[in-house]
């Protein structure tokens, strides 16, 4: 059995960022990069966005050349699902029957997209929009002609698509089960500007419906909704959330419910073994403490970074800010903090100039905020969220006045 | 192909090549240089390819856009060579510039 100081499982950006910060920090001991996918760690926000546009090629999405793994004498075990886990006698198993074992253990499986349960979800012509292979498929669909793309989920991914395809000239509705777009994510006035951006730009945007099944002999064909109106489509992208994956560590005993808990270090409850990323639940403080996943980039990222550290010894919680982005049409949407728990918002600048700010509020303080192609406010207010910052909500609401002039005034 | 140096936070020189249309972040990433996090892929969403550029190359890069100048007012270390490296397009005008990699903040 093959053996490795520390096997990261998971090549997504927190798999990548891990192998990478090890050797940088002077690690010496072997390291092995295990990836369920065929392909070296890419970055994943590009899927849905340039590389779907075909605007960038998948050469310029790898998160470092082919060359770079071996060169630092990292073994890229690819196309490899870890399907058990011994964390007694130390080793995993992937699905080809190899084991390998291992010193320490970096999950980051990152999860699955979340698939239909209805009548028909299983056709040629339904996709999700998680990795390379789903947008290949997607592409290949409109190579094929499909033109009439009926997209399921009105998050972040589904929005991100749906203005890529409008861009290639096909027709979209877009279909979301609540009663409006980014709901888990984004406060009212966010939503609203998003669903008029997307109806502006042609896309049929429809809240509060349900699906039904989808409809085709051999392959999609159309979509029954839950009051019985029936869409065409032949193509279908599902953008309803992911499942974490974690089913081997569960099996194994770590602890979790939805993912895997890890303590403030990446730790699981099991030895040698630390999760980072989408699938590990932990207590974030822009979240009161309250234990969540959050899927992200910078949450993989800086995750990676603090599981190597404390394999190296040297410990620093997770304490992270955390910060997104989204980009559709011409609207750059970032955010930072989180906006969960929120009692109150304040809305800074007008929808209608394309150019504002969502500000969240839980007792006061400033606890995130969305901000629609205002860079600035982005920039100096995410020192307010750091700062859990009181601000006068009069000129909080006032978007000439600088957010960085109220932090100091917030923290007086 | 033409090059470019790049200087690590070590100080180390290293000179790089480019191809017509890459941005330098890309090119830094390309030559194995794995200190410049680029978070966010190149679509000026953060500011974690932050390199400072040798004055004497300013007039022949591309303009620095709104959302990159705040972008750089999060950085410590910004100063007024600063620039994102995902926002500069590589050309052969731009052969021999040298940037440095900014401290992490």
């Amino acid at each position: 059995m093959k053996h490795f100081d520390v096997v990261i499982v998971g090549a997504g950006h927190g798999g990548a960022q891990a192998a990478v910060t090890l050797r940088q920090k002077g690690f010496d001991g072997s390291i092995a990069l295990i990836g369920k996918e065929p392909e070296a760690p890419y970055e994943r926000p590009p899927l849905s966005k340039e590389y779907l546009a075909r605007e960038k090629a998948f050469e310029r999405i790898l998160i470092r050349p082919k060359q770079f793994w071996s060169d630092k004498n990292i073994t890229l075990e690819l196309g490899a699902e870890v399907v058990e886990l011994d964390a007694v006698s130390k080793y995993i198993r992937i699905q080809d029957g190899r084991q390998i074992g291992y010193g320490k253990l970096i999950w980051s499986a990152g999860g699955s997209p979340r698939q239909l349960s209805c009548p028909g979800s299983r056709l040629p012509g339904v996709h999700s929009v998680r990795d390379k292979a789903d947008v290949d498929g997607v592409m290949a669909e409109l190579d094929n002609g499909a033109r009439q793309v009926v997209i399921i989920g009105g998050g972040y991914i589904g929005l991100e698509a749906a203005a890529v395809l409008r861009k290639l000239e096909c027709e979209v509705t877009l279909l979301e089960a609540l009663d409006r777009v980014l709901a888990r994510v984004a406060g009212e006035d966010i939503s609203r500007f998003f669903e008029r951006e997307h109806r502006a730009r042609g896309v049929d945007v429809r809240l509060g419906v349900t699906v039904e099944s989808i409809e085709g002999r051999e392959r999609t064909e159309g979509l029954r909704l839950g009051d019985g109106t029936l869409l065409a489509a032949d193509l279908v992208i599902v953008g309803i959330g992911i499942v974490p994956s974690v089913e081997p560590l569960l099996r194994a005993g770590a602890v979790g419910k939805n993912g895997v808990r890890v303590d403030d270090y990446c730790r699981t409850s099991l030895h040698d073994i630390y999760a980072i990323g989408d699938c590990a639940s932990h207590k974030n403080q822009f979240a009161e403490g309250s234990e969540i996943r959050l899927e992200s980039v910078q949450n993989a990222n800086d995750m990676a970074n603090t599981a190597v550290r404390h394999i190296l010894g040297d410990e620093h919680p997770y304490r992270a800010t955390p910060w997104f982005w989204s980009n559709q049409y011409d609207i750059k949407l970032q955010t930072v903090g989180l906006s969960q728990d929120a009692d109150a918002t304040v809305l800074r600048g007008d929808p209608e100039t394309r150019s504002f700010s969502l500000v969240y509020l839980k007792n006061g303080k400033v606890i995130a905020l969305d901000c629609v192609n205002a860079m600035k406010d982005f920039v100096q207010g995410r020192k307010l969220v750091e700062q859990q910052a009181c601000p006068d909500l009069a000129r909080l609401a006032d978007a000439l006045t600088p957010l960085k002039s109220l932090g100091e005034e917030g923290s007086n | 192909m033409s090059s470019v140096t790049v200087i690590t936070r070590e100080g180390e020189s290293v000179d790089i090549g480019f191809e017509d249309g890459q941005t330098l972040m890309e090119a830094i990433r390309e030559a194995g240089i794995d200190e410049l996090m680029a978070l966010c892929g190149g679509c000026c969403s953060c500011a974690t390819c932050h390199v400072h550029v040798d004055p004497e190359f300013f007039d022949k890069l591309p303009s620095m856009s709104e959302d990159e100048n705040d972008l750089l007012d999060s950085s410590d270390d910004r100063d007024a060579t600063s620039r994102l490296s995902c926002q500069i397009a590589l050309s052969a005008e731009l052969a021999g510039l040298r940037a440095q990699i900014a401290k992490e903040d």
